[in-house]
């Protein structure tokens, strides 16, 4: 039993820290809103260079070999400065599954940073960055298919997230690979949907801590009474609040990463509460951290509002959550169930 | 990251299991907060030990077995699944024990920890006066030190066990000029010492579950010091620590609610889903006594590589004491009209201790630190907030 990162992963996850705080700056982020496209293919290239992109690609592909585990602390950077490239979909969503259909070039091509993957989380869903990305995974009824953007007919939706890009997708299965169907299919697009919504969990756990600081870091300044608000006591709670929260979601998005890396048998569970508390975290971050702001959090100017949307936007992204609590009730209250004291790891032992 | 149990971890589970199915009482003890439930928890204390279950994670010069934090919350899990007794020495085995470990000499860990293992002596605390609570650093009681002793006076209240208990652990101030935090000492008390009163306090169940302690001349020996003179802040700060940290409130009595709140709902099924919260509010429930689990393992395994309990504590005990709290009110919910039974009612069958359970949640809020003293811990150490 070891329920800690080795310090190899902890050193990975500072050094990505550190280069998203460089190159991924509020101002840059607000520079590339009014971009067409909106993204940038030399970040991609410089993200690729750190071996990101190829995290979960195999040495033989160019990639590093590693696991979700390995990756859940970067997915989580990748939400505390709301980058808007596709990292965390291709990496944590595309690339296993295209391991598992054998796609070495495009794996090689996603490796070497000179491609994405957009994902469709469910048939007829919204797909995100499926412009950018030179691959789409798609959906229809119980298949699963991979083809090149350039061949779907893609529609911009706008949405509330500046930062994010959504686009209906036409498309013909003669221009498509089908990757699986039938109950092949079906096992694919809940490994899909799983990956996805723990990507989204790991975001929403990094953009509550972002949230978090940005408003400690606001009301420690702002004074009024002549003090800093942040040293009243009905601010300070609704901060102690969100930590609450916070604190109480890294493990179990944690766990949900080493439940999808070992593919055990209640992944799927772990991921949806993995989800939820991670949504409850940065959904209460959002509301308590708008409010600690005061006017100034409802304005276009301050940057709280970047990461408020993006956590609005994977709150709902990835699977609502009804359909998270829905996947949880079936196990507790399931007549398989086995819950209370020493259950937590059963599965994995 | 691992999150497999070793084959040791397996088989230590197994033999907890075994014992406590061997010896857990069949019948369930009367309360602790009664002369006669009191004495019978004395004797689990005293079953516990001879099989050196008391406190598995001391030495085993003192009755342990010298295991590690995983071993301890795996002993937990046990004995919560095993609906053994509530531990009547937390007091002492949870948080004045590893304070010793810390800060008392070999004389005093000597002397107190196997007696403290038996049950032979159980501790009540003293923190609290009647013009210093959640403002701890207020307090007034005085130990004078007179030749080899001191001479306590003051009183201390809301000091939990305190009836029936033997020793009380608590600060008194030994500097008269002293403001606040300095000039406090940390003083081990002898509850039955010439001049010392306890006055019960009924709590809301009715029964004496604190005591008011006055102090009148009370002469206690300088070797019932822990720590250094004037160093009491920071001892009773170590045991704080450990209180909203890691010992006092284990994850598996929160899971074994949670269990028994899912059971609850599901018999209850067809009046509970009348009101579409309560399932809600049980779904809640259970990933949230999970979620404390999985918070309290990252921690356990992260101080057995070495680290240290930080100010993040704080979020455990506004967290376990606020799910305790909503577990025990979806179940009332669930129970209806029933939910108002005392157990012993005639009528109360299957009502079961959501009652007992129900009251004794409004105080997790309030001891140990009010959650909103934690609250202010959270944002100033733990976020960096300012001070007021």
């Amino acid at each position: 039993m070891d329920f800690t990162f080795s310090e190899d992963q902890i050193l990975f996850r500072d050094s990505v820290r550190e280069f998203l705080t460089n190159e991924v700056s509020a101002e840059s982020l607000r520079a590339r809103w009014d971009v067409p496209g909106g993204r940038s293919k030399e970040l991609w290239a410089a993200l690729a260079e750190l071996g990101l992109t190829g995290m979960l690609v195999s040495e033989a592909n160019g990639g590093l070999g590693m696991n979700e585990i390995d990756f859940v602390l970067l997915a989580e950077e990748c939400g505390r400065a709301a980058l808007p490239e596709p990292l965390v979909d291709t990496v944590l969503v595309a690339t296993p599954t295209l391991q598992e259909a054998g796609m070495d070039e495009i794996l090689t091509a996603v490796a070497s940073g000179r491609s994405a993957v957009a994902v469709q989380p469910t048939p007829g869903a919204l797909v995100a960055d499926a412009e950018f990305s030179d691959y789409l995974i798609v959906q229809e009824g119980s298949a699963v298919y991979l083809m090149k953007s350039a061949d779907a007919k893609l529609e911009l939706q706008e949405s509330v997230d500046p930062g994010r890009q959504l686009y209906t997708v036409t498309w013909d299965a003669s221009n498509a690979t089908l990757l699986a169907d039938g109950d092949d299919g079906t096992a694919m697009q809940f490994t899909l949907f799983n990956r996805g919504a723990l990507g989204a969990a790991a975001q929403l756990l990094g953009l509550s801590q972002r949230m978090m600081e940005l408003s400690v870091n606001y009301t420690s300044e702002r004074q009024q009474f002549g003090k800093p608000i942040g040293s009243f006591q009905a601010v300070k709670h609704h901060m102690a609040n969100v930590a609450v929260k916070t604190e109480f979601a890294k493990a179990p998005v944690y766990r949900a990463a080493y439940s999808v890396a070992h593919s055990l048998s209640d992944a799927a569970q772990h991921v949806s509460h993995a989800k939820l508390a991670a949504t409850e975290a940065a959904t209460q971050a959002a509301k308590n951290g708008i409010q600690v702001h005061g006017a100034m959090g409802y304005t276009w100017e301050v940057d709280l509002q970047i990461f408020m949307k993006r956590a609005w936007a994977l709150s709902s992204a990835w699977g609502s959550r009804g359909e998270h609590k829905a996947r949880v009730a079936s196990t507790v209250f399931g007549a398989e169930r086995s819950l209370g004291a020493g259950q937590t790891f059963a599965s994995a032992s | 990251m691992d999150l497999k149990y070793t084959s040791q971890q397996q088989a230590f589970r197994i033999e907890v299991r075994n014992w406590m199915q061997a010896n857990v009482p069949s019948e369930p003890l009367k309360s602790f907060d009664t002369e006669e439930g009191f004495q019978q928890h004395r004797e689990w204390e005293k079953t516990m030990n001879e099989g050196r279950w008391g406190m598995v994670t001391w030495p085993e010069e003192f009755g342990g077995r010298n295991l590690d934090l995983i071993q301890w919350l795996i002993f937990e899990e046990e004995y919560y699944r095993a609906n053994a007794p509530t531990r009547v020495n937390q007091n002492g085995i949870f948080l004045l024990a590893p304070t010793l470990m810390e800060y008392g000499t070999d004389e005093q860990k000597a002397r107190i920890l196997p007696k403290m293992a038996t049950g032979q002596e159980v501790w009540a605390q003293g923190w609290s006066e009647p013009n210093a609570g959640s403002d701890m650093a207020a307090m007034r009681s005085k130990a004078e030190l007179v030749g080899d002793h001191f001479v306590i006076n003051g009183q201390k209240t809301w000091s939990t066990r305190a009836v029936y208990a033997d020793w009380l652990f608590g600060m008194f101030r030994t500097d008269p000029e002293s403001e606040r935090h300095r000039g406090l000492t940390f003083i081990l008390v002898p509850l039955n010492a010439e001049g010392i009163t306890v006055r019960p306090i009924p709590q809301l169940d009715g029964l004496p579950g604190f005591a008011e302690i006055f102090f009148d001349n009370v002469k206690v020996h300088v070797s019932n010091r822990l720590g250094g003179d004037g160093e009491g802040w920071k001892v009773a700060m170590a045991t704080a620590g450990f209180e909203r940290g890691l010992m006092l409130r284990s994850p598996a009595r929160f899971q074994e609610t949670a269990r028994r709140l899912v059971e609850l709902y599901v018999e209850n099924q067809a009046s509970a889903d009348q009101d579409p919260a309560i399932r809600e509010a049980v779904l809640q429930s259970y990933m949230h006594a999970e979620a404390y689990a999985l918070t309290t393992y990252q921690t356990a395994c992260r101080l057995n590589q070495g680290g240290k309990i930080g100010p993040e504590s704080s979020t455990n005990k506004i967290f376990w004491s606020e799910l305790d709290q909503d577990m025990h009110a979806t179940a009332m919910s669930i129970l209806g009209a029933r939910a108002e039974l005392l157990p012993h009612a005639p009528a109360a069958e299957g009502v079961g201790r959501w009652l007992d359970g129900f009251l004794f949640a409004q105080s997790g809020p309030i001891y140990a630190g009010t959650n909103e003293i934690q609250r202010n811990i959270i944002a100033e150490r733990m976020l960096g907030m300012p001070r007021l």
